[in-house]
This record gives C-alpha cells, sequence and structure tokens, in this order.
C-alpha cells in the first residue's frame, strides 16, 4: 500500500494542522510516512503546499513524483488547479468550493469549479459553510479532513483521537467544533458520492 | 525507544540534547528555526541545558565557541546565510579547535524558498578544512549530530551538520536512543591553541593540515557513506548526497538494472571509496542538492580519462534551484511521467503578503505619499516581512540585500547624491546588524533617515522575540547619537496618517541624520498572546 497526497491552500487555513493529525495517525497504526511542508515566508497569505506520503513500506523521497499522487486536498478551489500534474489520472480531488479571495485576479468561480470537476473522481465541499455550522469558520481545514476521510487509508478513530491532541490546549469546546467539522466534513463528502 | 514524529530541524534538535548538550545558541531564519524552537520547547521540562536566541549569527556562534572552551558541548545553528555572518568566527574556530564538543548545523535553502540566494554550505566546511556530515533522512539527522559531537572531542575541532529545507521542513518518525548526561567538564581550553596570534595560529594551522589524514580516514571508514556494486549494471554508476539520494532511491526501482552507486553523508569526501568505484564504471551520474561540489571534486581528483562524468557541469541536472525526482529520474533516463492534464485556464499567483491590519502597511502608505514630491529619492530596505513593501499595491522599496544593509547602502547612496536617502528596517533586523552602520552614518552626519519599523518581534520566522525593541531601542539611538530633535515615534494606524506623512515629511527636509520609528505591536504575535493560556 502507498498513499500520496498533495496537501494545498493558503498561508494561515491550517494546512499544517490537517498534516499533524494525518502524521501522527499514520504512526499510530504502524505506517511509514513522509510529510514535506513549507513554512517561513509562504506562510503570510501565499499559496502553501504539503507532500504526504504514507506508505506500509519504507518511503524514500520526501517528494511526491509527478503523476503519483492518490489525492489532491485542497482548503481552496484555486490552490487545487495548481497541483493537478501531480495527480495519478485516476486519482480523487476533495477540494473547498469556498474561494479565499486574498488577490485581484481571482478567475471567475464557476470556471474553477468547472475544471476541478474534470477530474474522473472529485468531491467538491462547502467548506466554509459546514466549518460555521460545526462553530467556527476556521475549522475548514478539519472539514476538508473529514470529507478526505472516506478515501484515507486510515482509521477516523485516528485521526479524532490527534484532532483532540492537536487541540488539547485550546479547550473543550474547540475540540468539540473541530470534531463536528470532521464529521460534517465526512457526511457531505459521503452524500456527494452517493450523488 | 518508542518513534517520534519529528520534523528534520526537530531531530537535530532531539539529539543534541541526548548527546549531552550544554548550551545552545541561534538566530532565526527559514529553514533552520525550528532547531532553537524545539530546544527551548525540550527545555521548558526542566532539562538541564542553556537554549538562546542570541542577537545575530556571529554573536551565537562566538557564546558557543565560549562554551567549547569551558570545556561544556555546544551547538549553534542557523540558516546558509547566517553562515556568512558567524563567517569570522567559525573559520577561526577550526584553528582554535573544539574543546568542549562543538557542532555548527547549517540549514541551506536550495530553490530559495524564503532566502536571497541558495549558496552551498558544503564549501564553507571544505574551506574551514573540518568535517561536513550530510544525513539523507530523519533518523541519519538524529544519529549524525549526535555523531558529530563524538567526531568534535574525538577530532578536537568543529563539526558541521548540513541540512537542506527538504529534510529541515520536513516530518517522519524517528526512533532516539538512550540520552547521555551533560560531560562533567573538562579543563578550560589551553590558552597557546586559543590566541590566535600569528604564531600560535600558524602553529594550531598547521596542528589542522596534520588531522587532514585523519578526517579523510573517518570519512572513508563511516558506514554512513555507502559503495552499494552492482554485478550487472557495469558501465553506468552514480555517486548521491543528502538528500538527493532519496529521490534516486525513490526512482532507481524503475531502472531495468539498478546501477553500482555511491551514497556520500560525510566530508571530507570518501576518495578511497570513488576508487573503488571507478574501475567498474564508463560512466558517471553525480546528483547531490546543492552546488556541484562533489562533481568538481571528482573531476579534480581522480583520473577520469575516457570516462564521462555527468551532473550540474554537463546540463544532466538543473545548475540551479531544488532537484526532485522527476528530474533525477530524466537524468537517469527514465521516461517522464505525467499527471492529470494542466488546466487551461490562467491560474492567478498568489504570492505571499502582508497581513491584514499589519502595521507595516500603514507606515509604507504615509512613506510612499512623503516620498511623492521626491522622484530622485530612494528607499533601501532589508530582510523582513517588510521586505513584501517591494510588491504591489505599495512598491515602497528598492533594495533588499542582507541583514543590516539598508542602513549602509543608504549612506552609501547619499555620500553618492541620493536625496531623500531612506532606510527602512525591522527592529530585531536593526538590532542584529543595524547598529554598526547606524553608528557609521552618525560619526559622518549622512543626510539620510532611517525608519525603524519596531513591530516588536521576529515576525516572518514565528514571533521570536526581538532584541532591540520599544524604550530600550530608544535610548540606544540616543546613545549611537541620533539627535533627540530628530528621534521620531510614529504610530502606524489609519487613522495617524495625516500625521504620519507629516512627520516622516519634516525628516526628510532635515539635512542630517533622522531616525523614525513606526511602533505598533506586529498582528500575529499579539493574536498569539491572545489565543496562549494564561
Amino acid at each position: 500500500m502507498k498513499y500520496d497526497i498533495i496537501l494545498a491552500g493558503v498561508g494561515g487555513q491550517g494546512i499544517l494542522s490537517i498534516a499533524f493529525v494525518l502524521d501522527n495517525a499514520a504512526l499510530e497504526e504502524g505506517l511509514f510516512f513522509k510529510q514535506a511542508e513549507v513554512h517561513g515566508m509562504s506562510q503570510r497569505g501565499g499559496a502553501v503546499q504539503s507532500h504526504l506520503r504514507l506508505s506500509d513500506k519504507l518511503i524514500y523521497s520526501d517528494l511526491i513524483p509527478l503523476g503519483q499522487a492518490e489525492m489532491i486536498l485542497s482548503v481552496e478551489p484555486l490552490e487545487t488547479l495548481r497541483y493537478l500534474e501531480y495527480l495519478r489520472p485516476e486519482g480523487v480531488i476533495v477540494s473547498s468550493s469556498t474561494p479565499y479571495t486574498n488577490i485581484p485576479d481571482y478567475p471567475p468561480l464557476e470556471e474553477v469549479c468547472r475544471e476541478i470537476k474534470k477530474a474522473p473522481v472529485h468531491v467538491l465541499i462547502e467548506s466554509e459553510k459546514l466549518a460555521k455550522e460545526a462553530g467556527s469558520a476556521k475549522a475548514q481545514n478539519m472539514v476538508m479532513l473529514g470529507a478526505a476521510s472516506i478515501f484515507l487509508p486510515l482509521k477516523e478513530e485516528s485521526l479524532k483521537k490527534y484532532i483532540q491532541i492537536l487541540f488539547e490546549r485550546r479547550g473543550d469546546q474547540i475540540i468539540q467544533t473541530n470534531l463536528k467539522a470532521l464529521d460534517l466534513g465526512r457526511q457531505a463528502a459521503l452524500a456527494s458520492r452517493r450523488e | 525507544m518508542e518513534k517520534i514524529v519529528l520534523l528534520g530541524d526537530e531531530a537535530v534538535a532531539l539529539a543534541a540534547v541526548q548527546a549531552g548538550l550544554s548550551a545552545a545558541y541561534s538566530y532565526p531564519g527559514t529553514p533552520a528555526s525550528e532547531i532553537m524552537e524545539y530546544l527551548l520547547r525540550l527545555s521548558e521540562g526542566g532539562k538541564n541545558y542553556r537554549a538562546e536566541w542570541s542577537v545575530n549569527e556571529k554573536v551565537a556562534y562566538e557564546e558557543a565557541l565560549g562554551v567549547s572552551f569551558a570545556g561544556k558541548r555546544a551547538m549553534v545553528s542557523f540558516k546558509h546565510v547566517g553562515l556568512n555572518v558567524a563567517a569570522d568566527p567559525f573559520i577561526n574556530s577550526a584553528i582554535t579547535g573544539a574543546n568542549g564538543g562543538l557542532v555548527v548545523v547549517v540549514a541551506d535553502d536550495p530553490g530559495m524558498h524564503s532566502s536571497q540566494n541558495e549558496q552551498d554550505s558544503r564549501y564553507y566546511a571544505d574551506f574551514a578544512r573540518i568535517i561536513c556530515l550530510e544525513p539523507t533522512n530523519h533518523q541519519e539527522a538524529y544519529d549524525m549530530t549526535r555523531e558529530a559531537f563524538d567526531l568534535s572531542e574525538r577530532f578536537g575541532i568543529p563539526v558541521m551538520v548540513r541540512l537542506v529545507t527538504r529534510l529541515a521542513h520536513s516530518r517522519s518518525s524517528v526512533e532516539p536512543r538512550e540520552p547521555r548526561p551533560q560531560n562533567e567538564g573538562r579543563p578550560y581550553g589551553n590558552a597557546q591553541d586559543w590566541t590566535l596570534l600569528p604564531a600560535n595560529a600558524r602553529r594550531r594551522f598547521k596542528v589542522l593540515l596534520d588531522h587532514q589524514n585523519s578526517l579523510q580516514e573517518y570519512s572513508e571508514e563511516t558506514n554512513y557513506n555507502q559503495l552499494v556494486l552492482s554485478s550487472k549494471g557495469k558501465k553506468f554508476g552514480v555517486v548521491v548526497s543528502g538528500i538527493a539520494y532519496n529521490y534516486f532511491k525513490e526512482v532507481s526501482a524503475y531502472l531495468p538494472l539498478e546501477p553500482s552507486y555511491l551514497k556520500v553523508s560525510t566530508y571530507p569526501f570518501p576518495v578511497k571509496k570513488l576508487h573503488q568505484l571507478l574501475p567498474m564504471v564508463d560512466e558517471i551520474l553525480v546528483i547531490e542538492e546543492g552546488y556541484p561540489f562533489i562533481e568538481r571534486f571528482i573531476r579534480g581528483v581522480s583520473d577520469i580519462s575516457g570516462k564521462t562524468i555527468r551532473g550540474k557541469l554537463d546540463g544532466s541536472l538543473p545548475p540551479s534551484g531544488e532537484l526532485t525526482p522527476d528530474l533525477v529520474a530524466k537524468a537517469l533516463g527514465l521516461p517522464e511521467r505525467v499527471g492529470l492534464k494542466v488546466t487551461d485556464i490562467k491560474l492567478a499567483n498568489r504570492p505571499p503578503q502582508l497581513c491584514s491590519g499589519c502595521p507595516h502597511i500603514d507606515t509604507y502608505k504615509a512613506l510612499n505619499e512623503a516620498l511623492r514630491e521626491f522622484p530622485r529619492g530612494n528607499v533601501f530596505s532589508d530582510i523582513g516581512c517588510y521586505t513584501l513593501g517591494a510588491l504591489p499595491p505599495f512598491q515602497a522599496i528598492k533594495t533588499c540585500v542582507c541583514m543590516g544593509a539598508s542602513i549602509s547602502m543608504a549612506k552609501g547612496g547619499a555620500d553618492a547624491g541620493i536625496y531623500p536617502s531612506v532606510a527602512v528596517i525591522g527592529d530585531s533586523t536593526f538590532a542584529h546588524s543595524g547598529i554598526t552602520p547606524l553608528l557609521d552614518a552618525v560619526y559622518s552626519n549622512t543626510n539620510m533617515t532611517v525608519i525603524i519599523l519596531d513591530n516588536g518581534t521576529v515576525a516572518m520566522t514565528g514571533t521570536q522575540p526581538s532584541f532591540g525593541t520599544g524604550e530600550p531601542l530608544d535610548r540606544l539611538l540616543i546613545g549611537l547619537g541620533i539627535d533627540k530633535n530628530h528621534l521620531k515615534v510614529i504610530v502606524p494606524l489609519p487613522r495617524n496618517h495625516q500625521e504620519n506623512v507629516k512627520i516622516i515629511k519634516e525628516e526628510l527636509d532635515y539635512e542630517g541624520i533622522s531616525v523614525i520609528i513606526a511602533r505598533r505591536e506586529c498582528i500575529q504575535s499579539l493574536g498569539e498572546k491572545k489565543r496562549s493560556p494564561k
């Protein structure tokens, strides 16, 4: 088993929190993992991405080769489109449909979503709406992780465990908001697959 | 011991602690900052070692050298350009030698993700004639950092550990080993060794040169350098180092025959191992992250007549930027792999930008307006978040070179006739390297204006503490000789815009040196304070 994921979004959207949960869940389940991330300048509202690789065998490269990723998991629709060349032709796109428009020349959203829908397997999630429903617009990253979880080779319990650890210091309410966000994302993805 | 999830940077930090570290120093800089961040976190548990941010890399290095002189184990860490700042003590510490183990960790940034160049620190280690260790993965980052302390004490020299962004900022699991305590202390360094008067320095340099054979021997024997000879793939061999080894192993599985290869993780370069490989092959591909360091070395030291050496010098691999598994696959002759078709719509770029509510935004708006009537003026800037003032919509600055250069270049610019000549520098960058050039400008009473953006933190690298902020900064400036009538403090807020424009204009008009402090806390550090539990 080998499962390569491109994580994408905008600096500040919590990509590295998704990565924290996946890394630790992978270790918990006895898998090998490697996860390359971006710090520093690019975190200030710029495009960010992380290469996350899971496998039951030793992983060498920290970076995913082109055309090898099983999944693009993106908290922002325009960011999804930057990394298409990494996705296997039969790979999955799990993308938010909520735009983060901190740039003047953001293309029309319908056009962006239309491009995402060209992928053979895609799940588009209204992450902001669901995150607000869970209790905080900031939980969009966990909504998206929940949506991705229906495809991931990791148990839901492991993900929940590390969401709790991640938000431990922030109090029970924030933990519950993020767990609910995970669940709402998961339900939305399941519903979308049934359509 | 149980495996834990660590960044490459964190693996280095943990290894240092478990090697019996007594003190560590650093200055923030991507991709090295997380080494000290993690040391600080680990020390909070009451562990008995000192971990501190220093005012700059030179100071950090000299502090670590002082610890080594005193007989204790020390580590200093910074990004590649930080070693330029620390180059003076670094080179000279190879001559004094190390007493307590001294490890210098340098994180290079190939591809310039967050840097102004992609210099390769292996050249520095070679220049200083010391050992350089180049781990390929997280476990090696841990193991080799521990070994670095032993090597430093065994050979009596500082030892470099070279990381690159992709290892420093990649997470994986690491299995730590049993920690060892700090040493009991040994006698101080010998005065004749550590006082680099020419007579002493000549003798010490000879000692360093005499050591080279032992360093070479270490490199030939260590298991970190592996020569794997393939009985089948005879014509073609690979020499590969550091992170590039991962890309090579990732894609070599797709080759019909795995070639013979030499994995290099320590320098001096293991020449004997190369000479075992050379007779077996007609062609060698050198794969290394950074400059063609090994490739040039091989061309220089070996009889390669009749053999083809491929790498960055012949264009088999790109001479700049980061390697990827795909570039390595191409150099190995593997077919290109393609993913999903790239979209036809134009993807707007999303460059990093100043945060909404950032004080620098208000400062740049006021500065731009104040400068509107001075088309021949120039704004020299520096390293920090405020370098983003170069991008639209501000386009407020014209230079960014290295830490502190804004003030020195503004003086040079003024000397050459630029008026107004303005320097824009952050509070931490000012403490790091801005004080001495300002003293220079005061001495010459240069007609220039320095704007210190005092947001109270090292914002770009993750809000580390600043050494030159608030009221002590004001006193420092008076102490440097700034006329208090031309030391102004403004609060960069939209509602103060007109007043701030007026103050900046007045100081631009003043014929002499003036300093304006634009003081408002970084909204990132403000947010962190609000979020952190009381």
